[in-house]
């Protein structure tokens, strides 16, 4: 029993990661149908800040926190408007290509900026293990839900109850209709970018103290939101949380009972699983096409 | 097709001669490996540019074929002929169970499928240390043999390799040109119209897939003969991701397209390793700006350039006379 729930609330901790990349790439998605393949050097930006900020200066955490998250919606932003914007009228692998590049771009500059060793990150709360029903939890993993928790709520409200929040899921829902009503489109699609790579860079920061920040963390990270965000849908933001807890609890299940080498390849067992059985996602709805 | 004919032919003698003259072993090498490179984006090619499809994981084709023929002649002693079909066979099965049930849907299943399975792979190859020495690598995969006859030089490797290359493309080039290749671009710009014309879509799409997957298990296998030891560091997500990065850099509906892709990427790493650690860096940026300002990849940019120019040379010519 105690073993169980041990592998629940490793994977609740690494689900609540992946559910916010994988929402991450819904934004992303949602406003320009590219799957953004850089998705993952954000989650790593977002914990090198914090390595930076909190372990190297010594920043007071909340300061530190603001400035990492800040710093790599800027980054987002202006990854949109240098290399997405001006190729808008590309096709939409070509646009993917360019992510490809960006995320070969941002890995080489990071591993120029902070270099090749893993930057430690100090915890952000107590060390001391809690014992629970037999299972153990650190503090970190409590304080990441319920980071995690708190950053989906406040994007749902930002979604549902702002006008911007609103424009934006109206350009998701139709573009050339948004436009109509006088909503400008271009403003809304950087936004799109920043708010995704701030939200993995909350993602990144949060996980810090527990994996550390190295330049090439965000690639399998970036792999694994996808995969959650296809088992939600890729639409669906309310897909793409559920598909992350979801796949991070499968994943850590797996680890425990078959074999903590194949851990990794898990993820993508059940990805293929989801794509034979049940293609458009748990929550995603079947596209239906004109002709 | 007169093009082709004449094009092949060049790069055919140009080869040759080249074959003949250099002694220097590194052009060799990194020819090979640009030849390997251009095999597997052939039938990428073939997928994306004519089919409309995108494999995320074709470097696990590449591998299977690499780690099919290592393990059975290093660790089994079977003959390198024998195990270049065994590998054909492992590659065609693991790609009929990954595009059966994806291409039988429409939009980009097969590329999150392959995707997955590409991960799956490289795991595999890293784990199974009994079978392929997991991260250290599988060593002892003796040289290619076929009949009697042992490759053991670059040059020798080049020569087969590039011959190999040479056949790929001019059954390729034949085979856009063929109906088959018709239907595959008509299937390209609408999959309705093309059922409606009464071809099985699924299928079209599949023999394509099982075609460019045997192309990677075929470059696989010669690989592993020429370098004689391989590791899971070559078959990762991100050398997929490099090979479809090819055939979008040429220009995605040109066999020819991708080989310049092929050749681009291949080459160009070598030449910045003079820049030590920047190099990855400096491959981004590259990457990012030709996509921006060459969007339909460089053979067709590049001659849209010319063109503009030379047309631009004639208004002027005409306006001075």
């Amino acid at each position: 029993m105690g073993e169980i729930l041990q592998y629940l609330l490793s994977g609740l901790t690494s689900g609540a990661i992946y559910a916010l990349i994988a929402l991450g790439f819904t934004i992303i998605y949602n406003a320009t149908e590219v799957i953004n393949f850089a998705q993952g050097e954000f989650v790593m930006l977002g914990a090198m800040f914090m390595a930076t900020f909190l372990g190297k200066l010594g920043l007071p955490l909340p300061v530190a926190f603001a400035l990492s998250v800040g710093l790599t919606a800027l980054v987002g932003l202006l990854v949109e408007r240098l290399t997405i914007y001006p190729a808008r009228r590309a096709s939409t692998i070509t646009l993917i290509i360019i992510t490809i590049g960006v995320s070969i771009l941002l890995k080489g500059l990071a591993m120029f900026i902070w270099g090749k060793d893993s930057l430690p990150v100090p915890a952000f709360v107590g060390e001391k293990p809690i014992s629970l029903f037999g299972a153990t939890i650190i503090p970190q993993s409590i304080l990441i839900l319920i980071v995690a928790l708190a950053s989906v709520l406040g994007l749902e409200f930002f979604f549902r109850h702002t006008t911007t929040g609103k424009a934006m899921r109206a350009c998701a829902a139709n573009r050339l209709a948004a436009r109509l009503l006088g909503i400008r489109v271009e403003p809304l699609i950087m936004l799109a970018f920043g708010v995704s790579a701030g939200l993995s860079a909350v993602a990144g920061v949060i996980i810090s103290p527990i994996t550390f920040a190295t330049y090439d963390m965000g690639t399998m990270l970036g792999l694994k939101g996808f995969a959650a965000a296809v088992l939600g849908g890729l639409t669906s933001s309310f897909g793409a949380v559920a598909g992350g807890f979801l796949l991070g609890i499968l994943e850590s299940l797996a680890a425990g009972f078959i074999s903590s080498a194949y851990k990794d390849a898990a993820a993508f067992v059940i990805l293929l699983l989801m794509l034979f059985l049940k293609p458009e996602g748990l929550f995603g709805q079947g596209e239906i096409k004109k002709l | 097709m007169k093009t082709n004919y004449l094009l092949w032919s060049l790069l055919a003698v140009g080869l040759f001669s080249f074959g003949v003259l250099n002694t220097n072993d590194y052009f060799f090498n990194v020819l090979n490996v640009l030849g390997l490179n251009g095999l597997i984006v052939i039938g990428l090619a073939l997928l994306m540019g004519y089919a409309g499809q995108v494999s995320l994981g074709h470097a696990a084709f590449y591998g299977l074929g690499a780690y099919t023929s290592g393990i059975l002649t290093a660790k089994y002693g079977l003959s390198p002929l024998l195990g270049l079909f065994a590998a054909q066979a492992v590659v065609l099965a693991s790609a009929l169970l990954i595009g059966l049930p994806s291409l039988r849907l429409k939009g980009h299943y097969l590329a999150m499928a392959t995707l997955g399975f590409g991960v799956i792979v490289h795991v595999i190859f890293k784990e199974t240390i009994s079978l392929t020495g997991g991260p250290s690598g599988l060593v002892g995969i003796p040289p290619l043999e076929v009949f009697g006859f042992t490759f053991f030089s670059s040059r020798q490797y080049f020569f087969l390799i590039w011959a190999v290359l040479l056949l790929t493309l001019l059954f390729s080039l034949h085979l856009a040109h063929s109906p088959f290749g018709r239907a595959l671009l008509a299937l390209h710009d609408s999959e309705a119209a093309t059922q409606a014309l009464g071809y099985d879509t699924g299928r079209l799409k599949l023999i394509v897939f099982l075609l460019s997957a045997s192309f990677a298990g075929l470059a696989g296998s010669l690989y592993a003969h020429f370098a004689m030891f391989i590791s899971p560091t070559s078959f990762t997500f991100l050398h997929s991701v490099k090979l479809v990065t090819m055939v979008v850099i040429g220009g995605v509906a040109s066999l020819w397209g991708a080989l310049i892709g092929a050749g681009v990427l291949s080459v160009l790493p070598e030449v910045l390793t003079v820049f030590e650690d920047y190099d990855v860096l400096i491959f981004g940026v590259i990457l990012v700006v030709i996509m921006i300002f060459l969007p339909e990849g460089l053979l067709k940019g590049l001659t849209t350039i010319w063109q503009k120019r030379k047309f631009h040379g004639q208004t002027q010519d005409s306006l001075s006379r």
